[in-house]
């Protein structure tokens, strides 16, 4: 049984229907990851699934329960959890604020201490400057912070927008080394990237979504090896 | 050099330079004339400074709810003046009460606790009905039309509380606790005035600890800053929007009780003033900014009860008290001009607007 389950979603800003019918699911513990050219409707995807925007038609799930009745702020209580689309950690806030407001879900002051002592191990540069705001942060420690913050909920599927964006290549590489990390500690996780080359190497399974649709759905292996992925996503012959 | 400096000068620049510098003109010039006319002793610009100090910090109070919810929601909520009214309106009907069984007389400091306590839980109610039916349905329209929204609401509830409460004054009862003053060594000082500042210097403390340490001010800035994240972070964006109000509620109320004691009556139309001042004071602080508001407040309390004597008797102006709006008047417009961002303000235009 899938852990979280989109069903021919559609959704709409206005007038314009940027999500033609998604389906997708995601296991427990696995990594999934969501490809496909800008404006495809990726981010539209990950707002659909956090409540931000509500599907006109389908259904989101989270282990079976139906979430359209649920505001954003009670999806993430109910464990999902999303890293948007570039960064966006609270400026004026200091690092470890960020941190705090990542674990808003949760009351147990000492449980909250150790999940920021979790993170710091993740990424000890964010514990050198626990008492910085985060605006002074540089573009990785921000990405870091702002994944950093998400796990802070303890969620049971974290939704990352494109985490490797912007980013210097030795950035991105150490960003999928965290993802793979995760993985292996058993977070499921949904990955949508545009660095598909990335993503596929890290990803159990992948969807291809263009302009609002899914148009292939295969383990991240036989996307890899697929023709229209290698030469639209790979930039490879 | 110099020539290019000039032509680049529009006219409309030359004169708000000019207006400014005549304007700083006028302090300096005015200042040093009344100094050296020596008719004002130490002992009277002591009073001027306490004075603007209560009046400052009651100002500064009413400003932080103009601060915080602009913060929130980026829109004035023009009612905030009839949220400060509303309350002290209300409870000094119960004060009334009190006074006329004498309890007031025989417990001075429970009644003055249950008069703050009506007062503040009056004006919580307003702000937060206020949110609820005319601010929250207006959230995603264009910046102008809960503006537009904020001055009707404004006229509604000053009113309707004229229906309720009639259009004249109503006297504050006399609290014997408050009056009179203190001698300090050669310097008097009133009571009333020490407890207003007081109170005022203490509830700001509160709110600010409040806001930086708990997690729900914590919350309250992080909505501030991208409701968007706050939601996806598990925050209940709304919630912290109704306490916004609320906190803006209570220190309008409190501010409110402070004022009503300070000049001992109350009127449908007493917020309109401080209310402009308090505007005032938080664009002088910054708009959006906390510890500005707080500085505005006093900064604005302070230049009002100084400034006319200080600035205008050594020019020679008669009775330079009366023109102590027009001074901070006249403060508004030079800070809208020449930091429209206020003392410790950011550049909130640009990057949030
Ligand atoms: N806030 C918005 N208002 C209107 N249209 C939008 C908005 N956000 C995205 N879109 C449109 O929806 C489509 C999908 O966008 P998005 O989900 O952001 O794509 P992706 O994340 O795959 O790059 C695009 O055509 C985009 O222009
Ligand atoms: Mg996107």
């Amino acid at each position: 049984m899938a852990l979280l389950e989109v069903e021919a979603v559609h959704a709409y800003y206005g007038n314009i229907h940027a999500l033609k019918g998604v389906s997708l699911t995601v296991d427990e513990g696995e990594i999934v990851t969501l490809i496909g050219a800008n404006g495809a409707g990726k981010s539209t995807t990950l707002k659909t699934i956090s409540g931000l925007l509500r599907p006109r038609q389908g259904h989101v799930r989270l282990a079976n329960e139906d979430l359209s009745a649920y505001k954003p702020h009670q999806i993430v209580a109910k464990g999902i959890v999303q890293v948007p689309e570039g960064r966006r950690v609270f400026g004026r806030l200091t690092v470890m604020e960020n941190l705090e407001m990542g674990a808003f879900t949760r009351t147990d002051g000492k449980e909250i201490r150790q999940a920021a002592e979790s993170v710091f191990a993740l990424f000890p540069r964010l514990k050198e400057r626990q008492h910085q705001v985060a605006g002074t942060l540089s573009g990785g420690e921000q990405q870091m912070l702002a994944i950093g913050r998400a796990l802070m909920a303890r969620p049971r599927v974290l939704l990352l927008d494109e985490p490797s964006m912007g980013l210097a290549p030795a950035l991105v590489d150490s960003i999928f080394d965290t993802i793979k990390q995760l993985h292996a500690t058993g977070t499921t996780i949904l990955l949508v990237e545009q660095n598909a080359r990335m993503a596929l190497q890290v990803a159990d399974r992948g969807y291809v979504l263009q302009t609002g649709e899914v148009i292939l759905s295969a383990t991240a292996e036989n996307l890899r090896s697929n023709e229209m992925v290698r030469k639209a996503y790979l930039g490879l012959t | 050099m110099l020539r290019r400096v000039l032509e680049s000068l529009s006219l409309t620049d030359s004169f708000m330079w000019l207006t400014g510098g005549a304007i700083v003109a006028v302090i300096v010039v005015g200042s040093a004339a009344t100094l050296s006319m020596g008719r004002y002793s130490g002992r009277h610009w002591f009073d001027f400074i306490i004075f603007g100090l209560a009046q400052g910090s009651i100002y500064a109070l009413i400003a932080l709810g103009y601060t915080m919810v602009y913060g929130i929601l980026r829109m004035i909520n023009f009612a905030h003046s009839e949220i400060f009214m509303s309350g002290p309106y209300t409870a000094c009907y119960v004060a009334m009460a009190l006074s006329r069984s004498g309890f007031l007389e025989s417990q001075p400091i429970l009644s003055l606790a249950v008069i703050f306590i009506v007062a503040m839980a009056v004006s919580t109610v307003i702000a937060v009905l206020l949110e609820r039916i005319a601010y929250r349905p207006l959230r995603t329209a264009p910046r102008l039309v809960p503006l537009i929204t904020a001055i009707g609401a404004s006229f509604f509830l000053q009113y309707t509380f004229r229906g309720l409460y009639g259009s004249g004054f109503q006297a504050y009862p006399d609290i014997r606790m408050l009056q009179g003053a203190w001698l300090l060594g050669p310097l008097r000082i009133l009571k009333i005035q020490v407890v207003v500042i007081l109170a005022a210097a203490l509830m700001m403390a509160g709110l600010y600890l409040f806001i930086q340490r708990t997690r729900i001010g914590k919350a309250i800035r992080a909505v501030s800053e991208d409701k968007e994240i706050a939601a996806l972070m598990g925050i209940d964006v709304d919630g912290m929007i109704v306490r916004t109000f609320v906190i803006g509620g209570m220190s309008a109320g409190a501010a409110g009780v402070l004022y009503a004691l300070m000049y001992r009556q109350v009127h449908f139309f007493m917020g309109f003033i401080p209310g402009i001042k308090a505007f005032t004071a938080a664009v002088l602080g910054g708009i959006g900014n906390i510890p500005g508001a707080m500085l505005g407040g006093v900064f604005l309390g302070l230049f009002e009860s100084l400034g006319p004597n200080l600035f205008l008797d050594g020019l020679g102006v008669p009775s330079p008290n009366q023109l102590k709006d027009a001074i901070a008047f006249i403060m508004l417009v030079m800070v809208l001009i020449f930091r429209p961002t206020g003392i410790l303000g950011e550049r909130l235009a640009e990057k949030k607007a």
